[in-house]
C-alpha cells in the first residue's frame, strides 16, 4: 500500500494539484505568482480565442469519437470473422496505433500540404480537381482534416479492443438465440451489443479522454492555425504559459479541461454501465 | 554526407581568402578587459540549434579555443529555439540549470532579476567595437543603465526572390516602395510565377513579414505608455494593403509554418518570399542539381518601405548569464571570447551571414561584401524593431507576440474571414488583455 500511495501522491497528486494551484494564481515564467482567485478564469471566459478553443475541442472531440467508435466497431466485428490471414490482418490494422503520433503527424502534414499534398497530386493527374486542396488553409477544412487524422489513428485502438471483447462472448449465447429465432440483426441488438457494452464503456472512454486532449496532432499539422480554428484547449493552454509566459493562465486553460473530462468518465461510468440491459432488462 | 562536407569546406575555403582583407576601424584604445576566472571553473551552454551547418561548427571550434586558452570546460547543448524559451524559463525559476543561455527575442525581459549584470562587459565590447545598435539596448539595456545580457545578433530576415521571375515579369528588383511592391507582386502572379508568405502560426516567418506590414503604414501595437494603439487608420491601410496583396500569393499560405516557404521557394514553386539566408545557404549546399542551379538566381533584399519606412522584426538573439551559476566571471569571460573579432568575425563568415551583427564594428566584416548578395542581411540589427514596439518588454509583448496577435490580425483581414476593421478590433481586444493595467 505504501509504495503505491507515494508513487501516486509524487507522481499524480501533486503535479495535478500544482497544475490546478498554479491556475488559481498569476505565475509568469521566471517568476511565482500570487493566489488571484478565480480572476484567470473569468478571463478566459471573456477571451475569444479561449472561447473558440473549446468549440474545437467539443467538436473536435464529438466527431472524432463517434467516427471512431462506428468504424473501430465495424471492423471488429469484420475481423472477427473467419478471414484468410487473421492474425496477419489484426496486426496490420494495429499499425497506424503503433507509429508514434508525431511521426504520423509528419506523415500527415505532408499529405496535407497545400504545395506538396500526394493528394491533391493524385487528384490533379487524374483530372478530378485543377487546383490543390487547401487542406489546412481554410478553418473548415482544417478541422475536418485533423479530425480525419485522430480519427486514422484512433480506430486501431478501438478496434482491437472491441475485438477482443467479441472474443469473450460465449458462442453458446449465440446458439440459444439462433435456437430462439433471433437473425443477424436481433442477435446484434440483443446478445452482441449488451455483452459489448462494458468494453465499450472503457473504451470510449479513454478514446474520449485521448482525443480530448490531444496535442502533438494539431502542434505539428497546424500549431492551432489557420485563424485559430484548430486550436483545442490543450494546445491553447501550452502557447499561453510557456512560449506566452503566462503560466498561470495556461494551467488555468488545463485546469478547465478536468470537469469536461470528469464528465466524460462518468457519463461512461453511469451511463453505459447499465447492468440491467446488459442482462437483457429494461431499465427501470 | 561526405560529398556535402567537401561542398562546405569549398565555402571555407572562400570565406578563409576574403577574411585576409584588412579590416578597418579604429579600436578605442581605452577598451580594456581583465577578470581572472574562478579557479576549476566549468560552464554550461545552453544554445538554439543551428539554422546553418557552418555556425554550429565554427562557434564549436571557437569554444575549444577557449578551452584551450583557459582550460575552462564548455558543455554546450543545442535545443530547437522553440524549445530554448521553455527550458530558459525553468532555468530562471528554479535557479538551477546551464551558466549561459543563449535565447531569443524578449526572454531576457521576462526575468531581468535572475540575469547576471553584464554591464561592465557590454560597455568593454561596445567601447571596443564601434558600439551597440539600438535594438540590442532596447532588448537587453530596459532601464537605459544596466545590462542584463550580451546581444549575439539577429537571424535577419528579408525578401528572397527569383531574380529572373522578376525580370520576366519587367522588374530588376524588388522595389523599394509598397505600391511599386504590390505591382510586381500582381505582375509576378500574373505570370504564373506568384509569391507567398506565411499567414499560418509560424513563429518566425509569419510574425516577422507581418509586423513589417503594420508598421510600414504606421500601425503599432501600443504606444509609449502601453496603451494598445492598434486599432487606427494606420492599421488599416496596412491590412487593405495586405488584402491586396494576399489575393497575389500562392493558395495554401493561411496553413504555412515556418518550413513550408523553405521548401516551397526550393522546389521553385514560388518566386519570392521572406526567410533568413538560409534557403541560400542550403540552395549552396545542395547535392540536388535542380536546386543547386537555383543559386544564382536567388537573390535578396530589404523590405520595401511603406509611408512609415521599412523597419523590420527580425529573430533577435541574445546571451544571458543567470544569477545562480557558480562562475559568474568565467561565465563573461567565455561571452567576451565568443564576441572578439578573432571568434565573432570567422562566425559570421562560417554562417555566410546568418546571424547578422549588434556591434557597429562588425558591419566591416567582409562577409557582407564578399557576396552582394550577402548585403541585404548586413543591418538587421541595425534597423531592426522589437515586436511590441513602441512599449517596453516584458510578459506583455511576449504574449501577445506569443499568441499571433498581429499574424492572425493580418490573416483575418487578408483571407476576408473578417473586414480589416473587425479583425483590427479584435487584434485591439486581444492585446488589451495583455496590457491591462
Amino acid at each position: 500500500m505504501l509504495p503505491a500511495g507515494a508513487l501516486l501522491l509524487v507522481f499524480l497528486t501533486y503535479p495535478l494539484g500544482l497544475g490546478t494551484w498554479l491556475g488559481f494564481t498569476d505565475a509568469k515564467i521566471g517568476r511565482p505568482g500570487e493566489w488571484i482567485g478565480a480572476e484567470n478564469f473569468t478571463y478566459l471566459y471573456g477571451d475569444s480565442v479561449a472561447r473558440l478553443s473549446l468549440f474545437n475541442t467539443f467538436f473536435y472531440t464529438i466527431v472524432a469519437s463517434v467516427l471512431k467508435f462506428v468504424l473501430g466497431l465495424w471492423l471488429a466485428l469484420l475481423l472477427n470473422k473467419h478471414l484468410p490471414f487473421k492474425a496477419f490482418l489484426r496486426a496490420i490494422v494495429l499499425l497506424p496505433f503503433i507509429a508514434p503520433t508525431a511521426l504520423s503527424a509528419i506523415a500527415f502534414w505532408w499529405i496535407y500540404d497545400p504545395q506538396f499534398s500526394v493528394v491533391s497530386w493524385l487528384l490533379v493527374k487524374m483530372g478530378l480537381i485543377d487546383r490543390y486542396i487547401d487542406f489546412l488553409g481554410d478553418p473548415w477544412m482544417a478541422r475536418f482534416s485533423t479530425i480525419f487524422a485522430n480519427v486514422w489513428r484512433g480506430v486501431p485502438f478501438v478496434a482491437i479492443t472491441l475485438l477482443a471483447g467479441l472474443q469473450t462472448i460465449s458462442p453458446s449465447l449465440y446458439e440459444a438465440a439462433s435456437l430462439d429465432g433471433a437473425n443477424d440483426r436481433q442477435k446484434f441488438w440483443y446478445v452482441t451489443l449488451p455483452m459489448l457494452t462494458p468494453i465499450i464503456a472503457v473504451v470510449m472512454t479513454f478514446s474520449v479522454l485521448f482525443t480530448f486532449t490531444d496535442f502533438q496532432l494539431i502542434y505539428v499539422l497546424t500549431r492551432g492555425g489557420p485563424l485559430n480554428a484548430t486550436h483545442l484547449m490543450a494546445t491553447l493552454s501550452f502557447q499561453r504559459a510557456i512560449p506566452g509566459g503566462a503560466l498561470g493562465e495556461g494551467a488555468a486553460l488545463a485546469t478547465a479541461m478536468v470537469p469536461f473530462l470528469l464528465a466524460a468518465i462518468l457519463f461512461s461510468y453511469f451511463g453505459l454501465q447499465r447492468r440491467a440491459w446488459q442482462q437483457g432488462g429494461d431499465d427501470q | 554526407m561526405s560529398n556535402k562536407r567537401r561542398d562546405l569546406l569549398k565555402a571555407g575555403a572562400g570565406v578563409a581568402a576574403a577574411a585576409t582583407f584588412p579590416m578597418i576601424w579604429v579600436k578605442d584604445a581605452h577598451a580594456q578587459w581583465t577578470s581572472t576566472p574562478e579557479k576549476g571553473a566549468k560552464l554550461r551552454v545552453l544554445r538554439w540549434s543551428r539554422f546553418v551547418q557552418g555556425d554550429i561548427d565554427q562557434y564549436m571550434k571557437s569554444v575549444a579555443a577557449f578551452t584551450a586558452k583557459t582550460g575552462i570546460e564548455v558543455r554546450v547543448d543545442n535545443e530547437s529555439w522553440e524549445d530554448v524559451r521553455p527550458k530558459a524559463a525553468v532555468a530562471a525559476n528554479t535557479g538551477a540549470g546551464p551558466d549561459i543561455i543563449l535565447g531569443t527575442n524578449d526572454d531576457a525581459n521576462l526575468y531581468p532579476e535572475k540575469l547576471l549584470d553584464v554591464t561592465d562587459l557590454a560597455n568593454y565590447l561596445g567601447k571596443k567595437y564601434g558600439g551597440w545598435y539600438p535594438a540590442g539596448q532596447a532588448y537587453l539595456r530596459p532601464n537605459g543603465k544596466n545590462w542584463i545580457g550580451i546581444p549575439l545578433g539577429a537571424a535577419g530576415s528579408m525578401m528572397v526572390y527569383r531574380e529572373s521571375q522578376l525580370k520576366a515579369a519587367g522588374f530588376d528588383g524588388v522595389p523599394k516602395d509598397t505600391d511599386g511592391f504590390l505591382r510586381m507582386m500582381k505582375a509576378l502572379h500574373a505570370k504564373g510565377t506568384p509569391g507567398g508568405f506565411a499567414l499560418g502560426h509560424a513563429t518566425g516567418d509569419a510574425n516577422t513579414w507581418c509586423h513589417w506590414l503594420v508598421w510600414a503604414f504606421g500601425g503599432k501595437m501600443v504606444d509609449k505608455s502601453g496603451k494598445v494603439t492598434i486599432d487606427s487608420p494606420e492599421t488599416l491601410k496596412a491590412l487593405e494593403y495586405g488584402k491586396e496583396l494576399y489575393s497575389t500569393f500562392i493558395p495554401g499560405t493561411l496553413s504555412w509554418l515556418d518550413p513550408s516557404n523553405n521548401k516551397v521557394f526550393l522546389d521553385g514553386q514560388i518566386s519570392i518570399t521572406n526567410n533568413g539566408i538560409s534557403v541560400y545557404f542550403a540552395a549552396k549546399n545542395s547535392k540536388d542539381p535542380k536546386v543547386n542551379a537555383l543559386v544564382s538566381d536567388i537573390n535578396h533584399s530589404k523590405y520595401p518601405a511603406g509611408p512609415a519606412g521599412n523597419t523590420a522584426f527580425h529573430l533577435f538573439l541574445n546571451q544571458m548569464i543567470f544569477k545562480y551559476t557558480k562562475f559568474p566571471k568565467a561565465a563573461k569571460e567565455f561571452i567576451r571570447f565568443m564576441m572578439e573579432e578573432e571568434q565573432y568575425g570567422q562566425w559570421m563568415q562560417a554562417s555566410i551571414g546568418y546571424v547578422a551583427h549588434p556591434l557597429a564594428a562588425y558591419e566591416k566584416n567582409p562577409i557582407w561584401t564578399a557576396d552582394p548578395k550577402h548585403l541585404p542581411y548586413r543591418d538587421a540589427v541595425k534597423e531592426l524593431r522589437p515586436a511590441g514596439y513602441d512599449g517596453k518588454l516584458g510578459y506583455a509583448s511576449a504574449g501577445a507576440l506569443a499568441d499571433f496577435i498581429i499574424v492572425d490580425m493580418v490573416a483575418e483581414a487578408a483571407s476576408g474571414s473578417k473586414s480589416p476593421k473587425e479583425a483590427m478590433e479584435r487584434a485591439a481586444k486581444r492585446a488589451e488583455r495583455y496590457y491591462k493595467v
